[in-house]
């Protein structure tokens, strides 16, 4: 679109306008709108299939088969919902891989220790459990020094009690690095917690957005927190007693 | 239905033991102590020590005549004879000669081939269906042509060898290129690695299990290729032994010639081995530790 060219007046670390995706000429992104200021933690809610995934390969650079205006940071970083570590590299090699010039090991050593992971530097991914993997993978994508950090559903693989320590130490390391986040997901209380802007993605847009204003760290027993769920969940369309009851 | 009459028993097990003790208890033995003391390596090489016992002991008591098969015993003296005299380790000298050559040359063909078409969609298009074509002409039927091409001298054999290990070294690089994870590709991709980065770090890496596999087919069909060849025209090598001793019904050298086929044949599984312990450490299904 050539009336877009010129930049957002405020600051931003994600600017997408009129963004439209197409698979065999179904649009799953359909004139898409989505501001992320730098340093905003923003979680992206919706049912499967709703192209959230889509978007943030889109913001990634994976997916140039775009049409509209999307402007992101130089300095971006990916975290899949899948770990991708390369199996034949040492996980140390595996945080620098891409990096420019001829990253030092240190450099590699010094992000790991932030993930909790500084022991495990010269071991084979093979060896690596789910969650050491998944914080692995972290560690590649903060040892860019990223503006914008997207996960894609990071914890979905990792079982109830690794995913509770995940999400903290996402939380922390977003708190002390300072950088925006999206988060793809689909668990609504993973949102609540984390986000300061949970979005709802339906029918190829924005659908919903909610912001949340409780403090850190936040209590999953909070009576607004509850709220807050309930609300998101009924936008996803599920029932909130049903979800209640659970 | 039969109805007795006897009041309702109990449901208690038909045995009960005395009240309040549990069922009857069976000690499991740990798996370790109720192993053999024969380590496995005695147990394993058992079974051919045996065979070749048999062998012998048919051979002595006249069974198996010696212009049929010799004995073990004559072959272990024939082949002590053949290193003594140095016509075997010659031999054996020219045929491995012959093998390096030819392996060389069909590692450098075969992966140089499936890098081009496993690298470029261009180098796909050209090379993929020659290769995929000219890989069903049983190379062996090559023989006559090369011998019109180079003569009698070492290039046909070379060739020979040259051209049956191409093939499976094509097709398993060729596979291994295209069978990388494209997860990893994009992961790749995301983490900012130019083309050549990603084929360096992600392809490359990523096809080495697939070549392996290939170099392990061609090495077989390498020495396939070189009792082919050397049964043509040689006049040095193991073949050309074994084809002089088929004219003087020496099956003992015969047999000499064999065991010293199938010992080259594990001393390059071995280092195929050897490769695939340090180059495939990495991977989640190696156990050949």
């Amino acid at each position: 679109m050539a009336t877009d060219v010129h930049r957002p007046v405020t600051p931003q670390a994600v600017h997408v306008q009129g963004l439209t995706r197409s698979f065999d000429g179904r649009a799953v992104i359909d004139d898409l709108r989505l501001d992320v200021r730098p340093g905003e933690f923003v979680a992206l809610l919706g049912r499967s299939g709703c192209g959230k995934s889509t978007l943030l390969r889109i913001l990634a650079g994976l997916d140039r088969e775009i049409e509209g205006t999307v402007l992101v940071p130089r300095r971006k970083a990916v975290a899949f919902q899948s770990p991708r570590l390369m199996p034949w590299k040492k996980v140390w090699r595996n945080v620098v891989l891409g990096l420019p010039g001829r990253p030092e090991r240190a450099v590699a050593e010094r992000a790991l220790h932030e993930v909790g992971l500084g022991h495990r530097s010269t071991a084979w991914p093979k060896t690596l459990s789910g969650g050491e993997a998944q914080r692995a993978s972290l560690a590649r994508a903060l040892v860019r020094e990223p503006d914008l950090l997207l996960l894609d559903e990071p914890f979905g693989a990792l079982d109830a009690l690794t995913r509770l320590k995940a999400q903290r130490l996402v939380g922390e390391l977003w708190q002390r690095r300072g950088c925006a986040v999206l988060l793809v997901t689909h668990d609504v209380e993973e949102a609540v917690l984390l986000a300061d802007r949970v979005l709802v993605m339906d029918g190829g847009v924005i659908a919903h957005e909610q912001r949340v204003d409780l403090d850190r760290p936040r209590d999953i027993t909070d009576p607004r927190f509850a709220a807050l769920r309930a609300g998101l969940l009924e936008r996803l369309g599920v029932e909130a007693t049903a979800a209640d009851a659970a | 239905m039969s109805i007795s009459h006897a009041p309702p028993t109990p449901s208690k097990p038909a045995v009960s033991p005395a009240e309040g003790s549990g069922p009857e208890l069976q000690p499991l033995v740990p798996a370790s102590s109720r192993r053999t003391r024969v380590p496995r390596w005695l147990r394993r090489t058992s079974g051919p020590v045996l065979l070749l016992a048999l062998w012998q002991l048919l051979s002595s008591t006249g069974v198996l005549a010696s212009d049929i098969l010799a004995s073990p015993g004559r072959i272990a003296r024939v082949a002590g004879d053949m290193v003594a005299d140095g016509s075997l380790p010659a031999a054996m000298g020219t045929s491995l000669q012959r093998v390096a050559a030819g392996l060389l040359l069909g590692l450098v063909v075969g992966t140089g081939l499936a890098l081009l078409s496993g690298l470029f969609r261009i180098g796909e298009d050209l090379v993929d269906a020659p290769v995929q074509m000219l890989r069903t002409v049983p190379f062996v039927g090559l023989v006559p042509l090369f011998i019109i091409w180079f003569g009698i001298g070492e290039a046909p054999k070379v060739a020979i060898i040259t051209l049956g290990v191409t093939f499976p070294l094509y097709l398993n690089v060729y596979a291994g290129i295209r069978g990388v994870d494209a997860q990893l590709i994009e992961a790749g991709e995301s983490l900012g690695l130019s083309r050549r980065g990603l084929v360096r770090h992600v392809v490359l890496p990523g096809a080495l299990p697939g070549a392996m596999t290939g170099l392990r087919y061609s090495l077989g069909i390498a020495w396939l290729a070189l009792v082919f060849a050397e049964q043509v025209n040689a006049d040095s090598g193991i073949g050309f032994l074994m084809v002089q001793a088929r004219d003087f019904l020496r099956t003992d050298v015969i047999v000499v010639c064999l065991v010293v086929y199938a010992f080259l044949g594990l001393l390059a599984d071995f280092i195929v081995r050897s490769l695939e312990r340090l180059l495939l450490q990495w991977r989640p299904t190696f156990t050949g530790r």
